[in-house]
């Protein structure tokens, strides 16, 4: 009796899960979707049944040059992130390792500047990025990127790094081991997973970033995000190739996102929440 | 076990990071304070002057600038409320036990991923067109007038994108934090005989807290900066009646040329977001340190 009861239950969380979810999926859903319809059934009414044309991705790559956005979006993602990387994990490694009174202040104004509005430094940096001649550029938009995103690098890092228990530093050192084998040998292996997750959560936050992307750049240097951006007057018919651009924009980063989402929250909470 | 040695090695790990982090915050800071007490045009950049508080007299007494620091409120607090409200009730659902639930997951997760711009344009063009939009399709099928969203409510609209994309990034913060609970505790107030709804009000959210607390932290960050999805929906209008803060400042200075204007919009604009921040870190310094 129990057991059927709760099987019922079950059923019913089943059904109306599956419901929020597909509301929630159905934008991304039916782009997908579109993206495969040719352009006259893409305006003819709501339909779930494309007939599965190619062409709007072919289109799209010839009439747009969908590829170098996409190398843009790839060089400045990962470039950044490494660079922060670079950057953070002696500030984090420090901080995890000998934590000063001020330790927890220097973190605290570190995600305060994430608070400063972009908008508020765009016209300085507009006006230096142009007299450097660094306006759609990739190496200018990376160390913006890398820049922006340090704070929470450091803060991700340091999370992970404080984990690692000081103990086992004492009795690599109780062994004999040195400072280089400490590292190399103890802490290393240690600190990959919390590295990994870092540069996977970087990586998507800076391919997903659209103020700097899209003011600081035209043609060269453009990512998908301002590769999209330019999109939004409507070009005659265009919502299937507007979907495949979409589509293509999307996918690689929410492939990414699915396999990291247990290191998401963790991450983007500063290990507050785990 | 630290040292003056490994004080001071840990110093010198630390600079790179705190350094360049000062130097890329102040000097376009103080840039923009310079910028906001100078009369400087891009259209005529030869002839710049000192303004004193020209600009700000002209910021705070252009009626844009209340709509738009309304308007920015109206952004992160809708948003907030529909994420937090809703990631609850979603996170409360997903906790059951369930068939297929790591697809569903996924499934609600997806829009977090979305870059602005396309989270923007699928909305634009996909769901809420008033000719080709789903809704239209809906409404018409139903037998009532399709709705112009983005001209009939344009702030509403812009809310109803950014809470997609922001709504999963709740739901998944606050049902991590949820399967945190104690389930002996759960169990032993079922025992006792406390119903859902007083097991939800004096067990799970007090649980929850800090969960929310985070939150509304990390979206305020993103919040008080919604750029990308009024630039390719509505471009702040019709008038200035999606323009926020950060819409305004660079209508100002990329579409006006008003280096000067700008940069005093960009200093009230700091000022607020100073403004918020010490409530925010203080409150969550607060649950931080339980």
């Amino acid at each position: 009796m129990a057991r059927a009861v709760s099987s019922r239950r079950k059923l019913a969380a089943t059904v109306a899960a599956w419901a929020v979810a597909l509301v929630i999926f159905f934008p991304i859903l039916y782009t997908v979707i579109t993206s495969i319809k040719t352009e006259g059934e893409a305006i003819s009414g709501f339909s779930l049944i494309p007939s599965f044309t190619l062409e709007n991705y072919f289109t799209v790559q010839s009439q747009k040059d969908y590829f170098k956005p996409f190398m843009n979006s790839v060089v400045l993602a990962v470039g950044s992130t490494l660079l922060a990387l670079v950057i953070a994990v002696p500030a984090a490694w420090a901080m995890a390792f000998s934590p000063t009174k001020r330790t927890k202040d220097i973190l605290m104004w570190m995600l305060s500047t994430k608070m400063m509005p972009a908008v508020a430094v765009l016209v300085p940096f507009y006006l230096m990025f142009r007299d450097f001649g660094l306006l759609d550029t990739r190496i200018g938009l990376t160390v913006m990127l890398t820049m922006i995103n340090l704070p929470i690098v450091v803060w991700m890092l340091y999370t992970y790094f404080r984990e690692i228990p000081g103990e086992i530093l004492e009795a690599a050192r109780m062994d004999g081991a040195s400072l280089w084998g400490e590292i190399v040998y103890v802490l290393t292996p240690m600190a990959v997973p919390g590295i990994a997750s870092t540069m996977l959560l970087n990586i998507i936050l800076a391919w997903n970033e659209a103020f700097w992307t899209i003011r600081l750049t035209t043609t060269n240097a453009a990512p998908l995000t301002a590769f999209i951006a330019s999109f939004s007057s409507p070009q005659g018919l265009f919502w299937a190739k507007l979907s495949a651009a979409s589509t293509m924009a999307i996918a690689p980063i929410l492939i990414m996102g699915w396999f990291s989402q247990k290191q998401l929250v963790r991450g983007l909470t500063f290990g507050a929440v785990k | 076990m630290s040292t003056r040695n490994t004080q001071g090695l840990a110093r010198a790990m630390m600079a790179p990071s705190v350094v360049l982090l000062l130097i890329w915050m102040i000097v376009p800071l103080a840039m923009t304070l310079w910028f906001s007490f100078q009369n400087y045009n891009l259209l005529n950049p030869a002839n710049v002057s000192f303004a004193g508080l020209f600009n700000y007299q002209y910021f705070y007494t252009d009626p844009a600038f209340f709509q738009s620091v309304w308007n920015t409120l109206v952004i992160v607090v809708g948003v907030l409320l529909i994420t937090l409200i809703g990631g609850t009730a979603i996170a409360l659902l997903l906790d059951q036990p369930m068939f297929g639930q790591g697809i569903v997951r996924i499934m609600i997760i997806s829009p977090f991923f979305v870059m602005p711009p396309v989270a923007a344009l699928i909305w634009k063009n996909m769901i809420m067109h008033p000719e080709y939009g789903v809704l239209a399709d809906i409404n018409r099928s139903l037998g009532f007038q399709p709705v112009d969203w983005f001209a009939q409510y344009p702030l509403l609209s812009i809310v109803i994108i950014v809470a997609w994309q922001w709504l999963p990034f709740a739901t998944l913060i606050l049902l991590t934090a949820l399967q945190s609970l104690d389930g002996e505790q759960k169990e032993a107030a079922e025992m006792d005989g406390a119903g859902f709804v007083s097991r939800f009000i004096y067990l799970t959210l007090p649980h929850l807290a800090r969960a929310m607390t985070v939150v509304i932290l990390i979206q305020t960050i993103f919040l008080l900066g919604v750029y990308a999805e009024i630039l390719v929906t509505t471009n702040g209008g019709p008038g200035y009646a999606s323009t926020n803060l950060a819409f305004l400042i660079y209508r100002t200075a990329l579409l006006g040329y008003d280096v000067g204007g700008a940069s005093a919009g960009g200093i009230i604009a700091v000022i607020l977001a100073n403004i918020v921040a010490i409530f925010l870190m203080r409150a969550v310094g607060k649950n931080l340190d339980r």
